[in-house]
């Protein structure tokens, strides 16, 4: 039976826009596709991948556009169709004025308190 | 060595940029000297660490030529980490994110050095005895 696994993303918009991505949650996703128990936590500043809405697009150097700019929501709410398991510090959300009608579908909220728990119940812990 | 072990690292900061590279490779360095597997993923900048052009370089400041200020490049230490594994009846195993080395354009790679994806970090995991993941912060 594979290890479960827990990504726990802290470090946030890391390079995001030279990456059109976030490299950890696409990261995730690779090892998702390739048969990984893997899933993820969300606190401090990246709890703000989770809001919809956000548009990256437009920049561009010259005449140099970039035309793929990084959708995190969307990346994350991909990896929840994936059946991937996408936890968030409520207490984060809240320090970054953000309430539940402006997240994405599919995340479990976790209290601060119930994060021993969830790392109890994983067998490695990436913290990224 | 009682038991041999087998241990799984991710590294992602680029050459010259954090003391974590250093940490990173002293782990890497006690690892080996007591015989034990070592495989490591390189992600992100840390493709950069055994890219084949990195070359040593005098330094004014130190008043030192080349061969006096002998500064030893990232790519060296991964050659004498491998051959200190060898010695010590151990392996170490060195692939880079092929993606994040086409991005960079450092494909020139020391030897023993692979290719592969974060897949073949995750299986490395599944494998090994622990794992470490020592990611760039801030």
């Amino acid at each position: 039976m594979s290890k479960k696994i827990l990504q726990i993303v802290e470090s946030a918009y890391r390079a995001t826009i030279e990456e059109q991505d976030d490299t950890v949650v696409w990261f995730t996703h690779a090892i998702k596709g390739g048969g990984a128990d893997v899933a993820v936590l969300l606190r401090g500043h990246a709890v703000n991948y989770a809001v919809k809405g956000q548009d990256a697009s437009g920049i561009a150097f010259g005449e140099r556009k970039q035309t793929q700019p990084p959708d995190l929501a969307g990346d994350l709410a991909r990896l929840i169709a994936k059946g991937v398991e996408v936890h968030v510090v409520e207490e984060d959300l809240a320090a970054h004025g953000l309430v539940t009608a402006e997240l994405i579908d599919g995340l479990k909220p976790l209290k601060q308190s119930g994060i021993p728990e969830l790392l109890g119940r994983h067998d490695l812990i990436w913290h990224w | 060595m009682a038991t041999k072990k087998t241990l799984a690292f991710l590294l992602m900061d680029a050459p010259y940029e954090s003391a974590r590279t250093t940490t990173a490779f002293r782990l890497i360095d006690a690892a080996v000297r007591r015989g034990h597997d070592v495989s490591v993923f390189s992600y992100e900048g840390a493709v950069a660490l055994s890219f084949a052009k990195q070359a040593p370089h005098p330094n004014a400041v130190h008043g030192r030529d080349v061969a006096q200020e002998d500064h030893p490049n990232p790519k060296d230490w991964i050659g004498a980490l491998a051959a200190q594994a060898d010695r010590s009846g151990g392996k170490l195993t060195w692939i880079n994110c092929g993606l994040c080395v086409d991005e960079r354009g450092v494909g020139e790679v020391v030897p023993g050095v692979g290719r592969g994806s974060p897949v073949d970090f995750w299986k490395s995991a599944e494998a090994a005895d622990n794992t470490l993941v020592i990611p760039t912060k801030g």
